[in-house]
């Protein structure tokens, strides 16, 4: 079994916004690409080209209908990945020590030398945020791009998660959740962020902001007034109106 | 770093050898990419953060660019049929061998019957390059896919304010507070959108999304509107009543800005009626508010009166603004009227309506920066009304797009909202009024080159491609009757008119990067037939197919010559302003593309392999002097072409010191330039000039600078579209160019000069209790067309695609999780997995777009979930409208520019026997590539 720090310097993680997200999947083939080339073993992709084809990916959008008590039925597009829990049982579960969260900021990460692929992590996440990789055997998950957010052979500002420099909508922020004013901080403040299944008890860090109320905009009692009701009455109006320009 | 390396603290490992900037093609939003390379291998690609189109992100297709760079389903070699067509069996030969065999069959027809080569590109970036190629060789018989795509809005952009959305403009973002969008074909400016979104959204912007499936775009919009399939013109049409009952419509901005105090002839018996009232000049003439005498319509210092009515010649003339105040006025268009078409409540459209006033007028935005107009008066201020549309395929692809679209533009302009702070923007080299766009031309003299341009506007009836009896030049009909403003031709109607001999036989069949025998076809089955289909001699009914293509689609199986194209990171393009330019509204902009990796196998960039071609064809232009062939490669073209002097196909980096923007000498070192900068060049429209661009004296002067145009063109919109009334006149038997007979009732109700709202034409042929249901597709935002299921990584996303049904329908038919349906329209009957979905018109049923393939066609397995549960809905759309007993074959488009009705398909669907496959299940065609590896994974060399 694995030890949790009792606290960490920093709580590194993402805001994700469901009222932006258009569910492109951006996120996640960027999240693919980087990742299958960087830290680790390569994301595989079984059957690739057959009947079945099955990969490894560290972050999925899914989409959900959600038909309200009245008006119309909506989409949601669900991103998700690793939530880089404060109290993450993928961790405590790991019986080889290869699952850990770092102290320093709070990333959940897997030392691929010491896992034996076993899955008790994927089994224990209530997210279903970690994926065993088919061909290595060897548990795959998001890292926060740990590898992009320190690393001084990129410019500065593309120093965040390749899901989040490469979000058409800017529907995803990073940052540190211990500073309370941190952009992430306030989009959590400012817009009710929650935490997914907060039942579960395991403290995520990665936030979501909900979806504003939709089909609330325009309703069905908002009319103009009429200035002319007849062709001719247009006319009048006409004339009138184009004196006052 | 590989697997067992611990991870640091901080690492910091290196990322790459080197960047190398050029321009993304996984979709037509042409975004700029950094292409990571290691040991000579792509890496990693990620968006480009200086490029105008999409600063910095990028899509899942993007993002996916090396799963398509490295695709097992490219093409190897050139290849020449060996087996019957359609079988898949070919063998390799040199290119010298191929450009022997193109050259021998399309080389005999140019002296004589140049029109038998029928030169079709598909989703050509290149138009400019293969249209004056085509032009060289002098067949009339050319277009790209414009035809089956979204003309309509194009075509209506174009005739009715000088441009449309997406490559022609884009609403103004940072402005913006209301976002209204239609049905979009999600490539059509795929990532500005979606960052447009964001950035409205985290500005307090709403977004009403117009569509009758509610997913993407419409997901996020604050308020969604699930319009009935067709009816979006009826939609706008109310919207238009509720405004000029209110009088809400900015005057003043339609005085200044457009046609709309132009006099018409209003007496249904003059000789002129629909038509304006000119000077000796031809200039337009408006009642001058001042003084009540008539002027023309651009002198200083008049403003024109939109509620005068003038006389002369016992003649009454009233304005265009009155016409158009009386169309919309009518009762035939009040909320009351059009709900129920529209499957919606006459109060929310009354409530659309209030919400789009009270933005526009309520919310006035102005800005302090002077500007001067183009008759000289000086204005201190730029008003705006922050009101933005966009619309795209879902409204074009109608029989009755055109007039829909124009009816959507007419909107904006009533709400003052083009070319102001906060509405719609152009991009350059829009605005561009039709006039100022070429005529169409065809050949005038067999075995020369064409006069001018293919494509083009007709500005009436003696525009027209049609021989003195009337009978259509070009092989796909475009510019004749049948679809007199058919902007980018009919490209869907080629395969069909070749086969039935009407207008007449080809020769040989030349296309480019459209996969005509699959998803961009309407009638595939039958489509496949007509390219297999022999004739009584055992000759095939097109006798030559060549076509140039990267991959293994399913189109390749049906040509006789194949001409291996590169993938997109293997070649040099330019996205020029001469065609469709990256610009935006504060900028013009153009970029390349460079082969950021050199190709291993025997393959060559289309472009280039037309310079060879043209050359040995000697085609004028395409040779030197001496005979020798006059542009090395495609590169060279790009570099050396001058389309007028001065003006290239690249803008920035002219002269041999790079000193010249928009105009100047070829400079050899152009594309070393671009590559230095990142793929692109940009040049910032001036502050005074960034708005109200038709009008604005400096935005003119700032584009003549740099080669958009030669003389400063201001112009104002076309609320009154008088070519229409021409056309419409033309019907009426008025002029020496008449319609044919059976034609003039179409064209009088196709061709009003303000729009009008009919049914679309199978909506109106087919019986609404045999085919309930309107059919529509929408396009994934992680796939292009075919090319995006055979991506290792995409197709993991989606590989199958459902029908979706609403679930009133979905409970009545008792469908259940896991069932299949069959599909039945008026033309045939296909097998699919259904699934039910809520979020969706009551009256529609979807499926997503180019997810089905053939078996065996782009190296994935036969049983492969794309070729087994995947499907078209292409069977059941007919490129013809149902018989109707005259003999005649009526193209399924809409009568005004041809565009393909993909959209009006009427279907019934009941429940299926358990299980697939999809129906109609072809038997696969012999894969040129073999089948891709059993796993990927992919990043383990680094």
């Amino acid at each position: 079994m694995t030890a949790l720090p009792e606290k960490t310097e920093k709580k590194l993680g993402l805001v994700i916004d469901l009222d932006t997200c258009v569910g492109c999947h951006a996120c996640v083939v960027n999240c693919k690409e980087w990742n299958t080339s960087n830290y680790g073993t390569p994301l595989s992709d079984m059957d690739a080209y057959g009947a079945a084809p099955e990969g490894t990916f560290l972050n999925r959008v899914h989409s959900y209908e959600v038909t309200p008590q009245s008006g119309c039925a909506q989409t949601v597009h669900f991103p998700k990945s690793c939530l880089h829990c404060d109290d993450a049982p993928c961790v405590t579960v790991c019986p080889t020590g290869a699952s850990y969260k770092r102290s320093e900021d709070g990333i959940v990460l897997v030392n691929e030398t010491d896992c034996m692929g076993c899955g008790l992590c994927a089994w224990a996440c209530p997210y279903g945020a970690r994926e065993l990789d088919q061909l290595a055997g060897i548990m795959k998950k998001c890292t926060l791009c740990v590898d992009r957010i320190y690393n001084e052979n990129i410019p500065e500002e593309d120093r965040e998660p390749a899901c989040v420099r490469t979000c058409p909508a800017g529907a995803r922020h990073f940052g540190d959740f211990a500073d309370p004013d941190s952009k992430v901080s306030r989009l959590v403040a400012e817009r009710d962020g929650m935490d997914l299944m907060p039942e579960m008890g395991t403290a995520p860090v990665n936030k979501y902001l909900p979806p504003r109320k939709k089909d609330v905009l325009v309703g069905e009692t908002k009319q103009l007034d009429a200035k002319s009701e007849e062709p001719k009455g247009f006319l009048a109006w006409l004339d009138k109106a184009l004196e006052a320009i | 770093m590989s697997q067992g390396t611990k991870i640091a603290a901080r690492p910091s490992p290196k990322v790459s050898d080197e960047i190398r900037k050029t321009t993304c093609y996984m979709c037509a939003c042409r975004c700029g990419i950094n292409v990571h390379l290691q040991d000579g291998k792509v890496k990693y690609i990620e968006g480009n953060r200086d490029h105008p189109v999409n600063k910095g992100v990028l899509c899942a297709k993007g993002s996916a660019g090396i799963m398509q760079h490295y695709s097992p389903a490219r093409l190897k070699a050139p290849m020449k049929r060996v087996g019957p067509r359609g079988s898949g069996e070919f063998e390799e030969i040199s290119w010298d061998e191929a450009y022997d065999i193109a050259v021998g069959w399309m080389g005999p027809l140019r002296d004589k019957t140049p029109e038998k080569l029928a030169f079709f590109t598909g989703r050509d970036q290149s138009q400019s390059f293969t249209s004056l190629w085509a032009q060289a060789y002098g067949t009339p018989n050319y277009a790209a896919h414009g035809g089956f795509c979204s003309v309509n809005m194009a075509a209506a952009g174009i005739y009715t304010m000088g441009g449309a959305f997406w490559e022609f403009g884009q609403p103004d973002w940072d402005r913006a507070k209301l976002f209204m969008i239609f049905g979009v074909a999600e490539d059509h400016d795929s990532n500005p959108i979606k960052a447009g979104i964001g950035r409205l959204k985290a500005n307090g912007g709403k977004v009403i999304g117009v569509n009758p499936i509610r997913s993407g775009y419409n997901a996020v919009a604050d308020e969604w509107i699930g319009i009935t399939p067709g009816t979006d013109g009826l939609f706008i049409m109310a919207i238009m009543h509720e405004l000029l009952r209110a009088g809400k419509v900015d005057l003043e901005y339609l005085c200044r800005y457009t046609n709309a105090g132009f006099l018409v002839s209003a007496d249904e018996g003059a000789d002129d009626f629909g038509l304006f009232l000119r000077d000796a000049e031809g200039k337009a003439q408006v009642v001058d508010r001042a003084n009540g005498g008539l002027a023309a319509y651009d002198a200083k210092g008049v403003t024109a009166n939109l509620a005068a009515s003038y006389s002369q010649d016992g003649k009454t003339y009233r304005t265009a603004f009155q016409l158009l105040a009386e169309t919309y006025l009518d009762a035939r268009y009040s909320p009351d009227a059009v709900a129920e078409t529209c499957g919606l409540t006459a109060a929310k459209i009354r409530a659309v309506a209030a919400e789009l006033a009270r933005v526009a007028f309520e919310e006035e935005i102005t800005i302090d920066q002077p500007w001067t107009d183009w008759k000289g008066e000086k204005h201190d201020k730029m008003i705006g009304r922050p009101v933005a549309f966009h619309a795209m395929r879902g409204i074009s692809a109608h029989s009755n797009g055109f007039q829909t679209c124009r009816a959507l533009h007419l909107l904006q302009i009533l709400l003052g909202s083009v070319e102001v702070p906060g509405g719609f923007r152009f991009k350059p080299p829009y605005p561009k009024p039709p006039e100022a766009h070429p005529k169409p031309h065809a050949c005038d003299k067999p075995g020369q080159p064409l006069p001018g341009p293919h494509l083009g506007y007709p500005m009436g009836p003696e525009d027209l491609l049609i021989d003195d009896d009337g009978n259509p030049k070009r092989i796909d009909k475009a510019f004749s009757w049948e679809n007199p403003f058919s902007v980018h031709g009919l490209m869907h109607m080629v395969i069909s008119n070749a086969h039935a001999g009407d207008p007449y036989k080809i020769d040989t069949l030349f296309l480019y990067m459209a996969n005509m025998a699959w998803n961009s076809s309407m009638n595939t089955s039958e489509v496949m037939r007509m390219l297999t289909d022999q004739n009584d001699n055992g000759d095939y009914v097109i006798p030559h197919i060549i076509y140039s293509d990267a991959y293994s689609s399913e189109m390749v199986a049906y040509a006789d010559l194949i001409l291996p194209d590169t993938t997109y990171l293997e070649r040099h393009d330019c996205i020029s302003l001469l065609d469709r330019p990256i610009c935006e509204a504060d900028a013009a902009a153009d970029a390349i593309r460079w082969p950021v990796v050199e190709p291993d196998r025997n393959v060559k960039g289309f472009q280039s392999a037309l310079c060879d071609l043209g050359a040995r064809l000697g085609l004028p232009g395409w040779v030197n002097e001496d005979g020798s062939q006059k542009y090395a490669d495609y590169a060279d073209y790009i570099t050396t072409h001058e389309r007028r002097p001065g003006v290239g196909p690249l803008a920035g980096w002219r002269n041999e010191d790079g000193s010249g923007e928009g105009r100047g000498a070829p400079n050899p070192d152009q594309l070393d330039k671009y590559i230095e900068n990142g793929g692109f060049w940009m040049g910032h429209v001036p502050e005074e000039a960034l708005y109200y661009k038709p009008w604005n004296a400096a935005y003119q002067d700032w584009a003549v600078g740099i080669g958009l145009f030669d003389a400063p063109q201001p112009y104002v919109f076309n609320l009154y579209l008088e070519p229409a009334r021409k056309m419409q006149r033309a019907a009426e038997g008025i002029g020496d160019s008449q319609p044919p007979e059976n034609m003039r009732e179409r064209i009088k109700a196709a061709f009003t000069p303000l729009p009008e709202w009919y049914q679309p034409f199978e909506d109106a042929a087919v019986d609404h209790d045999e085919y309930p249901l309107h059919a529509l597709t929408q396009r994934p935002m992680h796939m292009y067309h075919s090319w995006g299921s055979q991506n290792a990584w995409l197709r993991q996303i989606t590989n199958v695609n459902r029908l979706y049904i609403p679930g009133k329908v979905w409970d009545e038919k008792g469908f259940e999780e896991g069932d299949w349906a069959y599909v039945t329209s008026v033309h045939g009957k296909i097998k699919v997995p259904v699934a039910r979905m809520d979020a969706l018109n009551g009256d529609t049923v979807w499926t997503w777009n180019a997810i089905g393939k053939k078996r065996g066609a782009w190296a994935l397995s036969e049983d492969a979930p794309e070729a087994t549960q995947g499907f078209l809905l292409n069977h059941l759309i007919h490129e013809l409208l149902p018989d109707k007993g005259d003999g005649l074959r009526w193209a399924n488009s809409d009568p005004v520019t041809g565009q393909a009705a993909w959209f009006d398909l009427r279907v019934n669907i009941e429940k299926a026997p358990a299980g697939g496959p999809s129906e109609p299940a072809h038997p696969a065609a012999k894969s040129q590539v073999g089948q891709g590896p059993a796993h990927v994974a992919y990043g383990e060399d680094f």
